[in-house]
């Protein structure tokens, strides 16, 4: 017989306890183990659920503030930029205005030195006419005042250097014309006996003179002779000062020349820098 | 020549007794309870877990599903019987690569025992699950006079259960034996692997069948003509072919 009954009740009690067995130590806690684990990756899930609807909720709120922080800003770099606009432009017209005052305050100064300028010449033309009257007046402290001429032109010709007088004398001996004495008045005989006598003396030589009246000289003596001039006169003295008194606005015309290219440019270069 | 290992027997007194079969299934259940134990001993409840873990709960679920797919709504009520059925079977099977181990399968009287288990456990489930009168009147139906074919479809199909898982078993470990000691090197190899093959195919089936003698007992009344053909196909099934 194939059937042992005694190991037939055997494994039925064996398998009922096999059963128990794998209830207790296998079915149970896997089942536990996945539904456990079902559980949490529910709660999970709906956890990220609720953060996912969390997030899309900050994220529409973040769009919202920064859609209202993006009409802000522009509003303000708008309203900034206005500003800044008018800002500029006030500040170039201050600039503006203070160039014009500068110019003006310049322009006034300007004239301000050509008003002392004018004071300046008045006074040196002054002082040089006092000076020029004095040297005459002093000249003529002897005799009369033609005789004085006569005598100063003497004393000056009796007075030159030898090398002047050197070559004055032979211009004098070659010359083919006569030399010309002029002068202002009509000289007396006895004076252009003097005047010839001091020139033959002073040249040692018979000089052939010509005498001719030239009122323009104010009064004094020159003596002419083929590009030689011997020469002692009033004109000679306002021609001297009228020659300083050029030099003198000259000189001054320049360095107003260069002051005010000078202003100018300044003037300018900082209206540039006020208008960017 | 010994048919089951019911003839060996280690110690005797009177009506007790001590055989192979019976400290083989010890040996499974030892194996079996304490592996489980071992690895369900530290169970994660995460996402991450040990690849022993995994091992078991893929089982678990598996076997899960196969009871569901049978047709049974509530696979963790027959879970623990249908289950413990397979991996019994599956494990004796599996044990034959073992030098001097004798399947308990491959007695006559463990696949009684294990068809009289299943024999109880359908009414039993069918009783708890829509009670007594109704249980028993379904032996009745659709006529009254198919009560006892019933009955006797009920009786052989216990018995082919029972049968079946013997002669394959049994007809196993014989061939691997005469093999043995024909051609002692490769072939039994062979044979082993083949034994392997059907001792899990003969363990799938022995479960399979009783989830579904336990799903025709329960489900009976709520899809009858349904349930009733398919029972009878595969009750045929079972005649038609005893060894599987």
């Amino acid at each position: 017989m194939l059937i042992d009954w005694f190991t037939v009740g055997a494994q039925v009690l064996n398998f009922l306890l096999l059963v128990w067995l794998m209830k207790r130590f296998l079915y149970k806690p896997i089942l536990q183990a996945i539904d456990e684990r079902e559980k949490r990756i529910a709660a999970q899930v709906a956890d990220a659920h609720t953060i996912k609807a969390e997030a899309q909720r900050e994220r529409d709120e973040f769009r919202q503030k920064n859609e209202s922080f993006d009409q802000k800003r522009a509003a303000l770099l708008n309203k900034a930029m206005d500003e800044t606009n008018a800002e500029r432009h006030r500040l170039l017209d201050e600039a503006r205005q203070e160039a014009d005052s500068a110019r003006a305050k310049w322009q006034e100064t300007l004239r301000g030195e050509h008003q002392n300028l004018k004071q300046d010449l008045t006074g040196r033309a002054g002082e040089e006419v006092f000076s020029i009257a004095r040297k005459t007046l002093a000249d003529l402290a002897t005799t009369a005042l033609e005789e004085r001429v006569g005598e100063v032109f003497i004393r000056r010709l009796r007075a030159m250097d030898g090398r002047t007088r050197d070559e004055l004398a032979a211009t004098l001996r070659t010359a083919s014309t006569p030399a010309v004495v002029r002068s202002a008045f009509d000289l007396p005989a006895e004076q252009r006996a003097a005047i010839q006598h001091a020139l033959n003396e002073t040249f040692s030589a018979d000089i052939r003179l010509q005498f001719e009246i030239r009122p323009e000289l104010v009064s004094g003596i020159e003596l002419i002779t083929n590009g030689h001039k011997l020469a002692w006169s009033i004109a000679d003295y306002l021609a001297s000062l009228e020659q300083r008194l050029g030099e003198l606005l000259k000189e001054k015309d320049q360095t107003d020349a260069t002051v005010e290219p000078a202003l100018n440019q300044n003037g300018e270069s900082q209206a540039h820098t006020t208008t960017p | 020549m010994r048919l089951s290992p019911d003839e060996m027997i280690f110690w005797q007194q009177g009506f007790l007794k001590l055989n192979a079969t019976i400290v083989f299934t010890w040996g499974l259940m030892l194996a079996l309870a304490v592996g489980s134990k071992l690895i369900t001993r530290n169970l994660s409840m995460d996402l991450t877990r040990s690849r022993w873990q995994n091992v078991l709960e893929i089982l678990v679920v598996a076997i899960e599903k196969q009871i569901k797919e049978v047709g049974l709504r509530r696979p963790d009520r027959y879970l623990t019987f249908l289950g413990t059925l397979f991996l019994f079977v599956g494990m004796a099977s599996l044990s034959t690569v073992i030098p001097g181990y004798e399947p308990p399968t491959g007695s006559l009287s463990t696949t009684a025992a294990l068809a009289l288990c299943v024999f109880v456990a359908v009414p039993f489930f069918g009783i708890k699950e829509q009670g007594i009168g109704s249980y028993l009147r379904s032996y009745a139906e659709p006529t009254a006079i198919m009560l006892p074919f019933n009955i006797i479809s009920e009786l052989s199909r216990t018995l082919a259960l029972a049968i079946r898982l013997f002669g394959n078993m049994m007809s196993g470990a014989m061939i691997l034996a005469i093999l043995l000691t024909i051609t002692p090197f490769f072939f039994p190899i062979v044979m082993t692997v083949l034994g392997l093959l059907t001792g899990m195919v003969q363990a799938y089936i022995f479960s399979i069948l009783a989830a579904v003698y336990i799903a025709a007992a329960t489900r009976i009344r709520e899809s009858k003509p349904e349930l009733d053909t398919q029972s009878s196909n595969m009750q045929d099934d079972n005649q038609r072919s005893p060894h599987g």
